[in-house]
């Protein structure tokens, strides 16, 4: 028997993640890949995987999956409620679980999406190298849903050696000096001439306490509360289209902030007037819609 | 303040910030030759990558656009390294004679798009006229990024630059040949779409299971050829 995970049930959604497809950019697929790329790491330590194997992106909880085999995995990203049967289980811990044992994951108190890595990863055909789902381009696996069986890859050489770890800052966005603001490093940007240059306040970019609006997605999170101004010279200007980054901070002609996230389009036609830093970008896959966010430079 | 990554220009090539695993190169010059400049970057970036020398290697994907070229790289890249090479690889002398890297394709066209009589009518051309103009010119793939498979064709006849529709459909069928601005495409699959539909083609320009998944990529070299002349 193939090991496998069969999925009874799913929350909002759930998506077969890997680190991402890199080298078709310019054909207009993005890289994609895990939102919270270090949630998706500390998964595949804990269970020994390469960090270019799959594992699951559960956005809200939600899933519930039944073992087809022996399995060992581990929940990373942000914390939730879960269990296996009736016993509950620990996060950013090693699990085993036993053939037909029934792991649940419930609704993360804080954050968006938590990682169920097991050791061998998911093994679905990859598409052009990645086992990514790309909700923006629809290259890689379809949505995850009740009744597919996922099979397991087989286990790599290296074996878990720690059986639990230190939940990083980032468990809860806003990390540990809880002001209910959560705080992002950024790093200039192309553009960031186009709002006064960096070392200003970027238009009120940096300072402002922003709303995560609720049209957010893994393409991008919406802020809202405040306008970006562009400097006098850049008023009328128009861009044209260059290639994005994911963590790109964008002004679109509304004066509301986008941040790009993991399955942000190829190129864009608005002025990038900052970059998150990686923790940042991680930072950001965890926020929900109407929680707060506060930008400031990276030192 | 005085950290940032004071832009450098030198021989038209202004290396951006873009973030910690990228730098943004841009021409300059007149906007009307930057497409043709940003080709010649895109070609000799992608040769150095190929070559894999220096700092090169730290480069993960490559994006060409209407005046910039992206360099994605991988973490722990060193950027400023990649920076200064991105410049001495725009102030060297073209290499003496480059032949083109990418092929040449022809695209079969069956000239029925809803827009054409209107193209014609904003061309002052017939709609016949259109077709042999569309047909006539060698076209080249400047970049992508709409949709996979997409290319932003350029060096048509400047006769048919004609400006986007008004109010864009909101589902454009698979196939379709557009105009729009300078450029000329082809939608890979439906997709809402605000560009002139001249006519359609059967070609398959992007299929993720074939190698090279897209037919177009940039640089590409694009000869239109009429349906009804080809029988």
């Amino acid at each position: 028997m193939i090991p496998a995970l069969e999925v009874l049930e799913t929350g909002p959604l759930v998506l077969i993640e890997d680190e991402g497809r890199p080298g078709h950019a310019s054909v207009g697929v993005g890289h994609s890949g895990a939102a919270d790329r270090s949630a998706h790491r500390l998964g595949a330590r804990l269970v020994g995987n390469d960090e270019h194997l799959a594992s699951l992106e559960v956005l809200l909880g939600g899933l519930r999956v039944r073992a087809r085999g022996r399995l060992t995995v581990a929940l990373t990203g942000a914390p939730a409620p879960a269990r296996v049967d009736d016993r509950p289980i620990g996060h950013a811990s090693l699990v085993d679980l036993a053939h037909g044992s029934v792991l649940t994951l419930g609704m993360p108190a804080a954050g968006l999406r938590t990682y169920l890595t097991v050791r061998g990863g998911i093994d679905v055909a990859p598409v052009l190298g990645s086992r990514s789902a790309d909700t923006l381009s629809g290259v890689g696996p379809p949505p995850v849903r009740a009744g597919d069986v996922l099979p397991v890859g087989p286990a790599g050489a290296t074996f878990p050696h720690v059986d639990q770890a230190a939940h990083p800052s980032h468990a809860v966005p806003w990390g540990s000096g809880d002001t209910g603001v959560a705080e992002l490093e950024v790093l200039p940007g192309p553009r960031s001439a186009w709002v006064g240059g960096w070392g200003s306040s970027l238009g009120g970019l940096l300072g402002t306490t922003w709303h995560v609006h609720g049209d957010s997605d893994r393409i991008g999170l919406r802020l809202s509360g405040f306008r970006v101004e562009r400097a006098a010279p850049y008023r009328d200007v128009e861009l044209p289209s260059e290639g994005l980054v994911r963590g790109a901070v964008q002004i679109p002609a509304g004066g509301a902030p986008v941040l790009f996230l993991a399955d942000h389009p190829a190129t864009g036609g608005y002025p990038v007037i900052a970059v998150l830093t990686a923790s940042a970008i991680d930072r950001a896959a965890q926020l929900r819609p109407g929680d707060l966010v506060r930008l400031r430079p990276s030192p | 303040m005085s950290d940032e990554p004071a832009p450098a220009s030198r021989r038209g090539l202004t290396v951006l910030p873009a973030g910690p695993d990228a730098l943004l190169l841009e021409v300059s010059g007149a906007a009307e030759s930057g497409i043709a400049e940003v080709l010649a970057l895109h070609e000799r970036v992608r040769a150095a990558v190929d070559r894999g020398e220096g700092p090169w290697p730290g480069v993960s994907d490559v994006v060409p656009a209407a005046r910039t070229v992206l360099l994605h790289t991988r973490p722990g890249a060193d950027l400023p390294a990649l920076g200064a090479a991105a410049r001495a690889l725009a102030a060297s002398p073209p290499p003496p004679s480059s032949p083109p890297a990418q092929g040449e394709v022809e695209i079969v066209v069956r000239y029925d798009g809803a827009d054409l009589a209107e193209v014609a009518a904003m061309t002052g051309l017939d709609p016949a006229e259109v077709v042999r103009a569309h047909t006539s010119t060698l076209w080249r793939v400047a970049f992508g990024g709409f949709v996979p498979g997409f290319g932003y064709l350029v060096g048509g006849d400047p006769r048919l630059q004609v400006p986007r529709r008004e109010s864009p459909r909101t589902r454009v069928p698979a196939g379709s040949v557009a105009l729009a601005g300078e450029f000329t495409g082809v939608y890979p699959r439906a997709s809402p779409g605000g560009w002139q539909l001249i006519g359609t083609t059967d070609a398959v320009l992007w299929d993720p299971d074939r190698s090279p998944p897209a037919v177009l990529t940039p640089g590409t070299r694009v000869r239109f050829v009429d349906i009804e002349a080809s029988r």
